[in-house]
């Protein structure tokens, strides 16, 4: 399959469905604004999560998300997805697939148990690069009816979208530009700041190892993003937006600061400048509330 | 059971390829994966001395270091070691091996009940059904979770690979062994 395929196989994961379902909604309609169709890939599990079972165990991560690639497979269809764990797994996992015949012998004899193969046939796809790279940016901005003009945007990028860049290859982990093209289409500015390349914090299993420890990190660098004059954070990731926007309720349970900074994902900020509604992408659904200039 | 270093090869040879896995051996302590750390600058995670602990064969050392599980695999060290070592790759390695002798915590174990019983690390329930219809979604996606057909596939590969004996999961209960009586094995 090419780049011209107009439906791709939505591979939804866990938060975005199931905490956050304003992104998967603003995702939709979206992408359906340009021609182009999502369909739902029925009996997807977890992607699963990267840094946590491939910590674990890396024998049971790989043929679960090779059932999940094999689903896609079987629709004939491209993925999509709106979660850098997602993006992380399946396409590390199809990487490794392709590259080992041995590896997908044996992971194909689980998946053959109950009748599905890994053939090698579908291609991950960020969400975010299908708006880059699949839309474009001249088409989007025809699109932009609302201007983010007056709007700092803190672009985070979080870790498993531009690492290893060696299989993800979108260039240099340590100079990205591919969110801030996006928002200035919108109009917004991207001031650089402090934290921008620092993780949320909650990979890996170190959220679940030690949580007050691991808000920590999204407390630097929420405050690194206030402190150079940004107004919000605009992401890719759903992981990262639940660490980064329900952590910000954690972190006044822990300790009584409430920082209010607003959390975005990349669908609901660009949803929000083509004139969708608060409601419709979700925003009003969470911790963190949206300020009147992101609403006007 | 070889040295530390052998099983890391075996271990995660099997998925990455050994050649992969063997640029630990590169290893010159330059420090530049602790300097970039993320996890590094609010813990005690020193990934250079975690990769000298490894080369040293200190696996029980290792096994019992928090720090261990501090890691959020960002991969930062991973693209700025100038030796080309695969640090992140070697971490989940360690960990895996570390999980097979029985160093995993309840909270991560909880993670893969989830799974099994769900079919998602982060399940559904009634609340965020009610979110979902708020932005005009279906209560329920079509994933795992609601079809019993599908899930089973999901805990077969769990049996086949052997990761509900190694958290102990009890599949009468479909939670961890003595948690259901509010214990914590």
């Amino acid at each position: 399959m090419s780049e011209e395929s107009k439906t791709y196989a939505y591979f939804l994961g866990c938060i975005t469905p199931n905490r956050y379902p304003g992104i998967e909604a603003a995702t939709k309609k979206i992408l359906k604004e340009f021609g182009i169709e999502t369909e739902e890939m029925i009996g997807a599990s977890c992607c699963p999560a990267p840094g946590v079972f491939g910590s674990f165990d890396m024998h049971t991560w790989l043929p679960v998300a090779a059932r999940n690639l094999a689903i896609a497979e079987e629709m004939d269809l491209d993925i999509v997805v709106t979660c850098n764990g997602c993006y992380g797994s399946l396409q590390e996992a199809d990487h490794l697939l392709r590259g080992n015949p041995k590896l997908k012998e044996e992971t194909n004899k689980i998946l053959g148990e109950f009748g599905r193969e890994f053939k090698g046939t579908t291609k991950v796809n960020h969400s975010i690069v299908v708006l880059h790279d699949v839309i474009g940016l001249d088409r989007l901005k025809e699109k932009i009816t609302k201007p983010m003009n007056d709007v700092n945007v803190a672009v985070h990028y979080g870790c498993h979208f531009l690492k290893p860049s060696e299989v993800r290859g979108h260039g240099s982990s340590d100079d990205p530009h591919l969110l801030e093209d996006l928002m200035q289409v919108t109009g917004a500015k991207t001031p650089e700041y402090k934290d921008k390349l620092m993780c949320c914090g909650a990979g890996g299993g170190n959220r679940t190892a030690d949580a007050i420890q691991s808000l920590e990190w999204m407390r630097q660098k929420l405050v690194s993003a206030i402190e150079a004059g940004c107004d919000c954070m605009v992401h890719p990731c759903a992981f990262c937006h639940l660490q980064l926007d329900r952590g910000q309720e954690e972190m006044e349970n822990a300790y009584g600061i409430f920082l209010n900074f607003p959390i975005l994902f990349t669908t609901q900020f660009i949803g929000l400048a083509m004139g969708m509604s608060e409601k419709e992408v979700g925003l009003d659904q969470q911790v963190t509330k949206m300020p009147d200039k992101l609403l006007k | 059971m070889g040295t530390l270093y052998e099983d890391i090869i075996d271990c995660g040879g099997e998925i990455f390829g050994e050649e992969h896995l063997a640029t630990l051996r590169e290893c010159v302590q330059c420090g530049k994966c602790t300097g970039g750390c993320p996890s590094g600058r609010n813990t005690a995670l020193r990934t250079r001395k975690l990769m000298q602990m490894a080369l040293l064969d200190m696996r029980e050392e290792i096994f019992n270091s928090p720090e261990l599980w501090f890691c959020s695999t960002c991969y930062t060290c991973y693209e700025r070691c100038p030796k080309g070592v695969k640090v992140t790759d070697v971490i989940r390695t360690i960990r895996n091996l570390a999980a097979k002798e029985g160093h995993m915590s309840v909270p991560h174990r909880m993670i893969g009940v989830y799974v099994m019983k769900t079919g998602h690390a982060v399940p559904i329930g009634p609340d965020q059904m009610k979110l979902r219809e708020a932005v005009g979604l279906d209560s329920q996606p079509p994933t795992a979770q609601k079809h019993k057909d599908q899930l089973e596939q999901v805990q077969a590969i769990f049996k086949a690979t052997h990761y509900d004996a190694m958290i102990d999961f009890d599949w009468g209960t479909m939670t961890l062994k003595g948690m259901d009586k509010g214990g914590k094995k």
